[in-house]
C-alpha cells in the first residue's frame, strides 16, 4: 500500500512537471481575469457618478427651462399652489444656516482639535477619540428629534418666539459637524513635523504661541479641507434640519425667524409633491448637486496643494 | 526622621535643585499670567473640550432618559400591530439592507481599493478619474442620493421596481462605496512593502501574493472599514424615504422585493405623525444609539486590537 502511494505521488508530479507550461497559462489567465475584474471595480465608481449627473441633468434641464433659469435660481417665492417655483428663499436660508452652523462649529472644533492634538493625555484620548466617533455616528435623525425636544424649547423660552428657528438650525448643525471638523484637523495638526513646535518652544513661545504661529499655518490646507467638509455636510443635511428649521419659505430678519433649505423643501415636497412641483424639487436637488461638485473640486485642489 | 544632610564646603543639596525642563504649577502659571493671550487661549481649549464631551453626555443621556422607560418588550414583537408599534419589522429591513449593500459594496470597494492600491500608479489619469469620483461620491448629500435613487429605481421611467429593499439597498451601496475603498486602501497602504518583495521572492504571483499575503495583513482595517459602512446605512434616513418606503408597509419585515422601512425612517415617520408616538420614538432612538455605540467600539476594537505590529 504504502509503495504504491509513493509511486502515485512520483507519478502526480512527473505530471505537474510536465504541465508546467500548461499551468503557467493557466495563472496568466487567472492574473488577467482578476486585472480586469479589479479595473472594473474602480470604473464602476466612475459609472456611479456619471449616471447619477447624467440621470439628474436629464430630468432637471427640461424642468428648469420650463419655470426660467433666472426665476428658478433668484425667484423669491416657492408656492407650488401658484406655479411659483422660486428657490431665491430656499437658496439664501440654507446658506444662513449653513453660515450660522460654521460659527457655532468650526471654533469649537478647531479648539478640541488642538486639545487632543497637543493637550491630551493619553489615558483621556482613549475617551475622547470615541466620544468623538459616536458623535459622528449619532444618527441624523436622532440628532433632529434631540434639537425638536431640547433645543427647540430651549431657543424658544430664552429668546422668545416658535424655537424652530435659523438659531435652532444652526446650533443642532453646529454640532453635527464637529466630529467632521475635529477630526481632520487633528489629522492635519499632528501631520505637522514635529521640529516645528518644537522650534517655536525652544526660541521661547509659550505652548500656545507655538500651536497659533508655527503649527496652524502649516496645517492651514488640511484645517480649510476640515472646514470645507464640514460646509457641505451642513450644506446638504436633511433629516436634523427639518424638524428644527421652522419649515417656512421666507427671508429671515433675525436669527429667530423660522427658515426653510433646499434639502428640507425637498424632503417635505416630495411625500405629496406631483407634476411640475415634483419635477421642481428634483431639479432643486440638482442645485445642491452642482454645490457638492463645487465644495469637492474645492477640496481636491486643496489636496493637491498640501502634497 | 529624615537623615540631615551634612554639607561640606562648594556642596549643594541635590533636592533644592531645580531642573530647568521641570517647572512646578506655580511656574506655569507665573509664566501664563505674563502672556495673557496663551493664557486666553489654553482657557478656551478647555472650555471647548469640556463643552464637546458635555454635549455628547448631555445627548446619550437625554435619548437613554426618555426612551429607555419605553423599551417595552412589546416593542420588539415579530408582528407590527396598531397597538404595539413594534420595531422589530423596521430593525430586520435594516439588517437585511445592510447585509446587501455591504456584499455588494464590500466587493466593489475592496477590489477597486486592490486596484488603486496594488495595480495603479498614482499618476495615471483613470486613477485621478476614479479617485475624483469617489471623493464626488462621498460628498452627495444623503437626499440627493435618495432623489436619484427614487428615480432610477422606483419611478416608472427608469427600472420601475417601485419601493423596494434592493432598491433602498443599491442606493446604500452607492453611498458607502467611497467609505469602504478609502478604509482598505489605507489598510493595503500600511502592509509594508516588504511583504510584497518577499512574497514575490519565493516565486508566488501578484494575484496570489494579494490573496494570500496583503489581503489577510490588512483585514482589520478592512473589517473596520466595513463596520463603519454598517454605522452609515443604520443611521441613514433621508436616502431611504423615497428608495424603500416609508412606513406604510410595516406589518412584516419586508421581502426583498416588498417596500419596508428602516429604523430610522419608521422613527421620522412616527415623529411626522405628530407627538401621539413619540415613546415609541424615544424607544427607536435609544436602539439607533446603542447600536451606533456597538458598531463605533467594534470598527475600533478590530481596528486597533488586532492589528499587528510590523
Amino acid at each position: 500500500m504504502k509503495e504504491e502511494k509513493t509511486i502515485l505521488q512520483t507519478e502526480a508530479q512527473i505530471s505537474e512537471g510536465g504541465g508546467e507550461l500548461a499551468v503557467n497559462k493557466k495563472n496568466i489567465v487567472k492574473e488577467l481575469l482578476m486585472k480586469i475584474l479589479f479595473i472594473i471595480a474602480a470604473a464602476i465608481f466612475i459609472a456611479v457618478v456619471a449616471v447619477i449627473c447624467v440621470y439628474l441633468f436629464v430630468l432637471a434641464v427640461p424642468t428648469i427651462a420650463e419655470i426660467g433659469f433666472f426665476e428658478f435660481i433668484f425667484g423669491s417665492r416657492w408656492l407650488p399652489g401658484n406655479e411659483l417655483y422660486g428657490l431665491g428663499t430656499l437658496i439664501v436660508g440654507t446658506s444662513y444656516a449653513t453660515a450660522c452652523a460654521l460659527i457655532v462649529g468650526v471654533p469649537i472644533g478647531l479648539l478640541v482639535a488642538v486639545f487632543m492634538a497637543f493637550y491630551c493625555p493619553k489615558w483621556l484620548y482613549k475617551v475622547m477619540k470615541p466620544v468623538v466617533n459616536i458623535l459622528a455616528g449619532i444618527p441624523s435623525i436622532v440628532y433632529g428629534y434631540f434639537g425638536l425636544n431640547v433645543i427647540v424649547p430651549f431657543v424658544s423660552r430664552t429668546f422668545g418666539g416658535g424655537g424652530a428657528s435659523l438659531l435652532a438650525t444652526a446650533l443642532v448643525l453646529g454640532i453635527m459637524i464637529l466630529p467632521t471638523v475635529i477630526s481632520i484637523s487633528e489629522n492635519a495638526l499632528r501631520a505637522v513635523p514635529k521640529s516645528y513646535y518644537e522650534g517655536a518652544l525652544a526660541l521661547g513661545a509659550t505652548k500656545e504661541r507655538a500651536i497659533i504661529k508655527t503649527v496652524f499655518p502649516a496645517a492651514m490646507s488640511g484645517v480649510v479641507t476640515s472646514i470645507i467638509l464640514a460646509l457641505g455636510r451642513a450644506f446638504g443635511e436633511t433629516a436634523a434640519v427639518v424638524l428644527v428649521c421652522g419649515n417656512i419659505a421666507q427671508f429671515p430678519d433675525s436669527l429667530l425667524d423660522p427658515i426653510r433649505t433646499l434639502s428640507s423643501n425637498i424632503a417635505t415636497g416630495l411625500a405629496y409633491g406631483t407634476g411640475l412641483h415634483r419635477q421642481a424639487l428634483i431639479a432643486s436637488s440638482v442645485v445642491l448637486f452642482v454645490f457638492i461638485l463645487i465644495i469637492t473640486a474645492i477640496v481636491m485642489v486643496l489636496r493637491k496643494k498640501k502634497r | 526622621m529624615a537623615k540631615e544632610l551634612i554639607l561640606k564646603e562648594g556642596e549643594v543639596d541635590a533636592r533644592d535643585i531645580v531642573p530647568i525642563n521641570r517647572q512646578s504649577f506655580r511656574d506655569k502659571l507665573q509664566a501664563y499670567l505674563h502672556k495673557p493671550f496663551s493664557f486666553l487661549l489654553l482657557i478656551l481649549v478647555a472650555i471647548a473640550t469640556f463643552a464637546t464631551a458635555a454635549v455628547v453626555v448631555g445627548i446619550v443621556i437625554y435619548v437613554l432618559w426618555q426612551g429607555v422607560p419605553h423599551l417595552k418588550p412589546e416593542l420588539f414583537s415579530w408582528r407590527w400591530t396598531i397597538d404595539n408599534l413594534s420595531l422589530m419589522p423596521s430593525l430586520i429591513n435594516t439588517l437585511v439592507i445592510s447585509l446587501i449593500s455591504l456584499l455588494l459594496a464590500g466587493v466593489i470597494g475592496i477590489f477597486a481599493a486592490i486596484f488603486m492600491v496594488e495595480y495603479a500608479k498614482s499618476t495615471n489619469v483613470f486613477v485621478k478619474i476614479v479617485r475624483m469620483a469617489a471623493e464626488t461620491l462621498s460628498g452627495i448629500p444623503s437626499i440627493v442620493y435618495g432623489i436619484f435613487g427614487m428615480m432610477f429605481f422606483v419611478d416608472e421611467d427608469f427600472l420601475g421596481m417601485g419601493f423596494t429593499l434592493l432598491g433602498g439597498a443599491l442606493t446604500m451601496t452607492m453611498m458607502i462605496l467611497p467609505l469602504i475603498m478609502r478604509t482598505t486602501e489605507e489598510a493595503l497602504l500600511a502592509v509594508p512593502d516588504s511583504f510584497r518583495e518577499g512574497s514575490f521572492a519565493l516565486g508566488a504571483g501578484k494575484l496570489r501574493t494579494i490573496f494570500v499575503i496583503i489581503l489577510p495583513s490588512a483585514i482589520p482595517g478592512i473589517v473596520s472599514g466595513v463596520i463603519l459602512g454598517f454605522g452609515r446605512i443604520v443611521g441613514e434616513t433621508m436616502a431611504l424615504v423615497y428608495t424603500a418606503g416609508s412606513a406604510f408597509n410595516i406589518r412584516y419585515p419586508a421581502g426583498l422585493m416588498g417596500q419596508g422601512c428602516t429604523l430610522t425612517v419608521y422613527m421620522y415617520s412616527l415623529i411626522s405623525e405628530g407627538s401621539g408616538y413619540s415613546n415609541q420614538a424615544w424607544a427607536i432612538a435609544v436602539v439607533l444609539i446603542i447600536l451606533v455605540v456597538i458598531i463605533n467600539g467594534a470598527a475600533e476594537f478590530i481596528g486597533n486590537k488586532l492589528k499587528k505590529e510590523y
